[in-house]
Order: structure tokens, then sequence, then C-alpha cells
């Protein structure tokens, strides 16, 4: 009698419906909030009529004055991913590579601080910056940007994860040790051939903070900011319909910035992990 | 033109200058309260090929990073062509590496990982192309420069590390056992192609490994290291004949530990007297190293149960038990084929033996 046989990875049958339950789980609010924001008044004996009346009226420069807070938000919230990313490439980075290069040992306390924020709700790690943004006010006035120091420390625990996951799939040290040994200086190592492998990690992790910034609201709205969450809020209570318009292109966006890092996670030649024999 | 000629001929060309000497003096390295180098003295002639070996731990892997740059020294001086080169950077010490784990840049193609340490030497881009080619060439790897580090194979890979670290010209190559991740067939072609580059570049090497037959099949001279310190250097027939320890009489080839009395320059091994190797201690009981193929079946002699044989290819090893307990290896022709359990007789075949003061 033979050994039963389990495979690898589920077969296509199932793949499928896996695929068609998740995808109906998106799906169904995505389609209601296009149906809700394509609706022209109310239903008429039952019938709804339907037509782009409010996505016109988004672009309508004659509505500037009632959409100006919500583009102000969406331009101080993008103002805010960048400055968050730029946190996360040049403080978080390099310690990154410096603990795997230098402190191996320090490894998993980067990670314990790193993972910390997630295991905090976002309503006690307000509670705890209110006081120091009275300080941060003092020192750079209250502008919408100094919340990316705070949206810095919401962001650790995924900008962390896929650096690390990248990290641990190459030998870094190995790597640089080679360098060092053919005649390259800590920059060269850097630039050259440790960052260029770290690419996709660093790519998704910057996409992944893009994302979370977006979706933040408990921060700005604690810190009286104007970003794009908090203006959405306060645009839904006088129009529900071009709220929901602009949930739905930040639905997209997330998803067009998922599927990059999709993209970026499957192998690519010469951009592959730790160097493996194919015979 | 032959293929092995015109690797020669381009071995010639990237030859470019003489191997350096280099020494250690006295090199001390600790690490948090262990010392893991005791003071290892080793000097290597231009172009000669030492090899590095030892158990696990040993700290020959330290002496090769504490070379290289790659670690500081406690205490001690290393210099290459008489230049102390203890506080010089790893990337200014002008040495080619290649390491254990795979450690081409998964970035680049085979090419342009060759080109990396040109590119860092600001050598113009022809030169550097050719430069390069000539390297892969001298490996036999030129038809794969398109290539990624993922497309090769491991042998492959290893051989794409040695271009990479011979194109700059260094004055010392480094070996960090750089065959063990390899299966045994590619291991022993890799291991004479490293050896036939080597002769024809004429560079200092210094190889690490734990493994001796690869030691004694490659190396000028073996360093034998033990607990931070080399215990002996010499040829690999030296190490062989004439161990200067115990512990390189144990750790190179197979030796019977048996007991001895040591009287003058004789020792007596199971009633036989036999000619004592080099110097030993003072008269009275020792240990003497016998080894398998100093053992022959005879028709009369040391009775012994065969415990188990093993067919070995061109010789055969016999494990057999004496009378006391004592179990031996034997070393003989393919064709003598003793049974488990058959009485068998031995005897000495009277070539001399190292012996160390017997422990306690």
């Amino acid at each position: 009698m033979s050994a039963p046989r389990f495979a690898a990875e589920p077969g296509r049958v199932t793949r499928w419906v896996i695929l068609g339950i998740v995808g109906i789980v998106f799906l169904v609010p995505i389609l209601a909030m296009v149906e809700f924001s394509v609706r022209v008044g109310q239903p008429v004996k039952g019938v709804q009529t339907y037509g782009l009346q409010h996505y016109a009226a988004v672009f309508d420069p004659a509505n500037g004055g009632a959409y100006g807070e919500l583009f102000r938000g969406i331009l101080n919230s993008l103002g805010i991913c960048a400055i968050t990313v730029l946190i996360v490439l040049v403080l978080l980075l390099p310690t990154m590579i410096l603990v795997e290069l230098k402190f191996p040992k320090l490894r998993r306390v980067l990670e314990f601080v790193c993972i910390i924020p997630v295991t905090i709700p976002s309503i006690v790690l307000v509670v705890g910056f209110v006081p120091v943004y009275s300080i941060v006010a003092r020192v750079f006035g209250s502008y919408p940007w100094t919340m990316a120091f705070a949206v810095g420390i919401i962001v650790l625990p995924y900008a962390y994860r896929p650096i690390a996951a990248n990290l641990a799939a190459i030998e870094v040290v190995t790597l640089s040790e080679a360098s060092r040994s053919l005649g390259a200086g800590w920059g060269s190592v850097l630039w050259r051939v440790i960052l260029p492998n770290l690419r996709r990690g660093i790519l998704s992790s910057c996409f992944i903070t893009i994302a979370v910034v977006l979706g933040e609201y408990t921060i700005a709205s604690f810190l009286s900011q104007n970003t794009f969450q908090t203006a959405l809020v306060l645009l839904q209570h006088t129009d529900p319909y071009v709220a929901v318009i602009f949930a739905v292109f930040a639905l997209i966006f997330a998803f067009v910035l998922l599927l990059l890092i999709g993209r970026l996670g499957s192998a690519a030649p010469g951009s592959t992990g730790r160097n493996r024999r194919t015979a | 033109m032959t293929t092995t000629t015109h690797r020669a001929s381009v071995a010639t060309s990237l030859a470019g200058r003489e191997g350096a000497t280099v020494e250690l003096r006295n090199v001390v390295k600790d690490y948090a309260g262990h010392r893991a180098l005791t003071g290892v003295n080793l000097s290597m002639a231009p172009g000669e090929f030492i090899a590095l070996l030892g158990p696990s731990g040993c700290g020959k892997t330290t002496v090769l990073r504490a070379l290289s740059g790659l670690e500081s020294i406690s205490d001690g001086r290393i210099l290459i062509d008489g230049v102390d080169v203890a506080n010089t950077p790893v990337n200014r010490r002008d040495i080619g590496m290649v390491f254990q784990a795979y450690s081409l840049f998964p970035h680049m193609t085979v090419r342009q990982n060759v080109e990396f340490g040109l590119q860092m030497r600001k050598v113009d881009g022809a030169s550097r192309r050719s430069r390069a080619i000539e390297a892969l060439e001298m490996v036999g790897l030129d038809h794969l420069g398109a290539r990624y580090a993922h497309q090769l194979s491991g042998g492959q890979q290893q051989r794409v590390a040695l271009a990479r670290a011979l194109v700059t010209r260094p004055r010392v190559l480094l070996l960090d056992e750089p065959l063990s991740a390899l299966d045994a067939k590619v291991r022993v072609q890799l291991r004479d192609e490293i050896r036939r580059i080597q002769t024809d570049l004429g560079i200092t090497t210094l190889f690490v490994t734990h493994d001796q037959e690869e030691a004694l099949a490659v190396a000028d001279r073996v360093a034998v290291m033990r607990d931070g310190n080399i215990e002996q250097v010499g040829t690999p027939e030296d190490l062989y004949t004439q161990p200067a320890t115990s512990f390189v009489a144990t750790f190179v080839g197979l030796s019977n530990a048996v007991d001895g009395e040591l009287t003058g320059a004789t020792v007596s091994v199971f009633g036989t007297t036999l000619p004592l190797l080099g110097t030993g201690p003072e008269n009275g009981p020792v240990t003497a190293f016998v080894r398998p193929e100093d053992i022959s079946f005879a028709t009369q002699g040391i009775p012994a149960t065969v415990v188990v044989s093993s067919f070995l290819g061109s010789l055969r090893r016999t494990q057999v038990r004496l009378d006391d307990g004592t179990l031996l290896f034997v070393q003989h022709d393919v064709r003598t084929r003793p049974l488990t359990g058959e009485i068998v007789h031995l005897e000495l075949t009277g070539r001399p033996v190292a012996v160390s003061a017997r422990e306690s």
C-alpha cells in the first residue's frame, strides 16, 4: 500500500474557490460604494436613477471652495507620506543594515522595538503623543507635516517586516565582506551591493508606509490636523457621495500599491535572494 | 591550441606580479574573554600554497580573517612583503578572497561580478571587460558571462568567485573552505583546478580546510592548528610520517594509539621493538602511534579477531580486536578479504613510530 500523498499546494479548483471567496469579500463593499456614488437623487417608485454627476462635480472648478479642504487634506497626507518614507529610509533602513552587519545580537531587540506599536492601540499612543506634540508645536509650529514623526512610529511594524525579510534572504554579511575584500569602501558596499539587493524590501516597505499613512485617522483627528482621512470624515457630513468617491479612489490607489508590491515580490532574474545552486 | 594550454597562457597574462611574503608574528585574538588565537606564528614564501588544517573551532578561519583584515587582532603583527598591515583596512590590503558561502552578488551578472574589483580600482571599461573575460577563461566559464548567480551550479559559482578574487592580481589569495558546500566529485575537480591556477599564477595562497585529504592533496605545506595555535607546519609527507605531536599524529591520517615502552631510540610495541620517529619523552610507558599500513596480516604473530572490513577502492581497511580488547585498524590489499569473527594474526612492519607521553 502506498503512503498517502500530500499535495505541496492546493489544486487548481481549490485555488479558484479561495480566490473567488476572497474576491467577493473585497468586491462587495467596493461595488456597493461605486453603486452608491453613481446614484442620482432618491428612488422614484422604487426605481433608482444612475449618473456620473457626482464624479463630474468633484472636478468642477466651481466646487473648488466646497472641496478645498479635502484637496488640502490630500496634499497634507501626501506630504506626511513623503516625510514618513524619508524617516523609514534615513532612520530605520540604515539601523537595520547596521544591526545586521555589526550588531547581529541586537536583531531581536530591534525587532521587538519595531513591533511594539502594533501591539498598542492607536488611541493609547495618541494620548501619549498629545503632550509631546505640545512641545513639537512650540519648536516646529503646528503644521500637518509634523505628524510624520508620530506616524513614523505607527508604521514601524509594517515598514520593518519587508526589509527584515529581504535582509534574511540575502547573505548580507558575506556579500559585504566579499565586496570589502575586492577593494570597496563602506559607501560602495552600501550603494553598489547591499541596497540593490534590498530593492524589493525597501520598495515594499515604502508602499506599505504610504498605504498606512493614507489610512491613518486617529492621530490626525486627535492632533486636530487636516489630512485626507479627517477631511473625508468632515465632508461625509455635507456630501456623502463625494466622500464615497474619494474612498473608492483611495481603495483603488491602495490596490495598485499592493499590486506593485506583489509584482516586486515575484522572482526576477538577478534579483533573487540568497545564491543557490541549480545543479 | 588545447584548452589547458590556452588557460595556462591566460593565467600567465593574469599573473602580473610576484607572489608576496606573508608573516604572522605572535598573532593573538581575544573575543569577549575567550582567546581564539594564542600567539600564531606562520611564514609563507612568495608563491607558496599553505593549507590551514584543524578541527572546527581551532581558530583557522580566524587566522585567515585576521590576515584579510575582516577581523582585527588583539596583539601581534601581520606582515605582507615586510609591511605591517595589522591596521590596514581590508579594502586596502590587496588580497583576494573566496568564501565558504556562495558570495556572488545576486543582482550582477557573472561578468559584472568579476569586474567589480576592477571597478573599485577605477580600471577603465575596456580593460575591465578584457581582464574579466581573461579571468573567466582561466576558470573555463567565459561562455557564462551573461548569467546570474542563481543560474549557476555551486561549482560554477565558486569558479566565478575565484576568477573575481584573482582578476585584480592580488598579492595574497585567501580561500576559506571554498569547497565545503560542493559535492564530492566537484570538490575534487575544483580542488585540482585551484591548485593548477595557483601554480600558474604563482600567487601566495592560504587555504583553510577541515578536510585533511584536501589539505594534503593541494598544499606545498600544511599548518595543523589546535586550540588557537599552530601545532606543526610541514610538507604533507612530513606531517604524515613525522608528526610533531600526538594530536598531529592522530589528526593527520589514521593512527592506532597503542601502549608502548620507550627505551632510548626504540619503542617496544606488542613485543616488537620499533625505531623511534623523531624525539620522544623520557624512557618509560608511552603511547605509540602506529599507522594502519604499518600493520600486516601474518601466519603467526599477534592474535586478533576481525570486527569489520571495509572496501575503500584501491585498498581495504579492517578493524580487529586484540585479546585485551584493544581495537586496531589494519590497511591491506583488497584481495585479502577477512570475514567478521575470523581469527587472524598481525605483525608490525618495523617502520618508525611517533610516541607521546602516556596520559594517565
